[in-house]
């Protein structure tokens, strides 16, 4: 039965690819923009682009309260207490590197960071790097073969010596919810801070970030349906009180001499420069519309969607499914077949998904594969969408075999 | 610049593909004909990195004439690897800097191929192709 989209008319972009005969299923990697989006962007540069915090001028004065409208946007999307809890950045990478560098010295030599066996090289690299400076030891959480994190192990490994824990909430490889609430009360109580990667977690439901009860909660706009160039840290007030300020430029400066200078709290001492003002402007306006959506319905078309594309998967001979994936997106190897083939038969018939590492190499070699091929969904798809990318596949398979 | 008969019949086959179905069944026939590589010859040295699959790709020069060996796990980049291979073959330093790749697999209709995005593999065997090249 067709499942349409009643929002995919909302995203000129869709049709456009359609015209072009693409089939868009990479939505985790990044989303189409809404037309609210693009309105908010061309009102933003079609009417005075002016820089923020630092002019008199009514330009100013106007792109300085649309850019602080946003910080509240995205407080109360996450239900932050206080829009200065969040400081907005150049993306999801970028705000885990700035928790990497702003908490450094609060390590020494022996303590401990567990992070998950499935993180994305953005919530894994940061870390080990960290790890490598300051000679810590970096714990892997492992992963059981539904794709979550094995609670009984990863409630031993951490422990005392455990100064972070770094998490995903939604695993961009194997579409799982990860046991966030004992991870995070258990780390707590050993003395521990948490960051979540909402990256994935964040474009799928609401979130409340007291109630996850996270020290630091972190996501990328360009995959919640906003522009690409803008991160959103979201921090317990404590929290980014521990941070230390890690660069330095315009904006961020209370006071500044020569030799020494004193530096502004969270959040503007962490967005040293200029910020991406127009994005941080459109992912307001992509809030206000994904606000204006009914979210259970939107909930229940994406779940429903994601039965069918599971379903299609498992019933294809060979086809392996990587983990149990609950929502949003499915990977999957082929018995017999290499995944560049598939991918490359995929593109040529106009079906985008994205095959290979998916930024996961670890995981992926512990799965014991060098690559699969990723379908994902966005509020736009539609069963459509899904028909093509079986059909597709079909075709590619019975060449190839 | 003259092609080899082998490459001349590359070029006429795949000009008369009529569609994606055909120019894959072409890419895998092609890929089949691709010289096995010793694995001894399947070494970190060799291997082509920036694709999603195994790649390794082997240069040699005799009397002034490059002569080169690739091999792939994916059976679509081994039919690139050999479209690639018959056009290179035997020629000299000079001739090869002036040739024009992406003109060559743009006449077999299979420009599309060549996107350094990560997913294709044929981008990355151009680069380091150069690189050998111009090593020596």
């Amino acid at each position: 039965m067709f499942q349409p989209s009643p929002w995919r008319a909302d995203f000129p972009a869709i049709a456009a690819l359609q015209r072009q005969h693409q089939t868009y299923l990479d939505s985790a990697a990044t989303t189409q923009k809404p037309q609210a989006l693009l309105d908010a962007l061309s009102h933003y540069y079609g009417h005075g682009a002016a820089n923020v915090h630092r002019a008199q001028h009514l330009p100013g004065a106007l792109a300085t309260q649309a850019f602080e409208g946003s910080r509240h946007k995205v407080a109360a999307w996450l239900n932050a207490a206080d829009s200065r809890q969040i400081v907005f950045t150049h993306g999801a990478t970028s705000a885990l590197n700035l928790l990497a560098y702003g908490l450094e010295h609060r390590f020494e030599a022996g303590d401990e960071i567990a992070v998950s066996a499935l993180e994305h090289h953005a919530n894994l690299l940061p870390w080990q790097q960290l790890a490598h400076r300051r000679q810590l030891r970096l714990v892997i959480l492992p992963v059981n073969d539904l794709g979550h994190v094995d609670l009984e192990q990863a409630l031993q490994l951490i422990g005392p010596r455990t100064r972070l824990l770094a998490i995903s909430q939604l695993s961009n490889v194997l579409g799982t919810w990860q046991p966030l609430a004992p991870l995070l009360a258990h780390a707590r109580a050993q003395g521990a801070l948490s960051v979540v990667d909402g990256a994935q977690g964040v474009v799928h439901s609401r979130h409340d970030v007291q109630q996850l009860d996270c020290d630091f909660y972190v996501f990328s706009s360009h995959k919640l349906y906003g522009p690409d160039g803008v991160g959103v840290l979201y921090g317990r007030q404590q929290a980014l009180a521990l941070l230390r300020h890690w660069q330095y430029g315009g904006e961020m400066v209370q006071l500044a001499d020569y030799q020494d200078a004193s530096f502004r709290p969270a959040p503007l001492g962490f967005e040293a420069g200029t910020p991406p003002i127009a994005g941080v402007i459109g992912l307001g306006a992509t809030l206000d519309y994904l606000a204006s959506l009914d979210a259970n319905a939107v909930a229940a078309h994406e779940a429903t969607l994601h039965q069918h594309l599971v379903r299609g998967l498992a019933d294809r001979e060979g086809v392996r499914l990587l983990g149990s994936p609950q929502v949003a997106l499915a990977s999957f190897v082929i018995d017999g077949v290499h995944n560049a083939d598939i991918a490359h038969l995929l593109t040529e018939q106009g079906i985008a998904v994205r095959a290979g590492h998916h930024c996961a190499m670890p995981l992926l070699r512990h799965l014991g594969l060098d690559g699969a091929i990723r379908v994902s969904l966005g509020l736009y798809s539609d069963s459509d969408d899904l028909q093509r990318f079986f059909d597709a596949l079909d075709q590619g398979l019975e060449l190839l075999r | 610049m003259s092609l080899s008969a082998e490459a001349s019949q590359a070029l006429e086959s795949f000009e008369q593909a009529r569609g994606w179905e055909q120019r894959a069944r072409l890419l895998m026939q092609w890929g089949d004909r691709l010289e096995p590589l010793d694995d001894s010859d399947k070494t970190e040295a060799n291997r082509v990195h920036g694709c999603e699959s195994l790649v390794w790709l082997v240069a040699q020069q005799e009397n002034g004439q490059w002569h080169f060996k690739a091999a792939s796990d994916a059976r679509l980049l081994r039919g690139l690897l050999a479209l690639l291979l018959v056009r290179v073959q035997g020629l000299a330093s000079d001739r090869l800097a002036a040739l024009d790749l992406s003109a060559w697999f743009t006449q077999l209709g299979l420009e599309r191929q060549l996107s350094p995005s990560r997913s294709n593999g044929l981008h990355a065997v151009l680069l380091k192709m150069a690189e050998l090249v111009s090593n020596r």
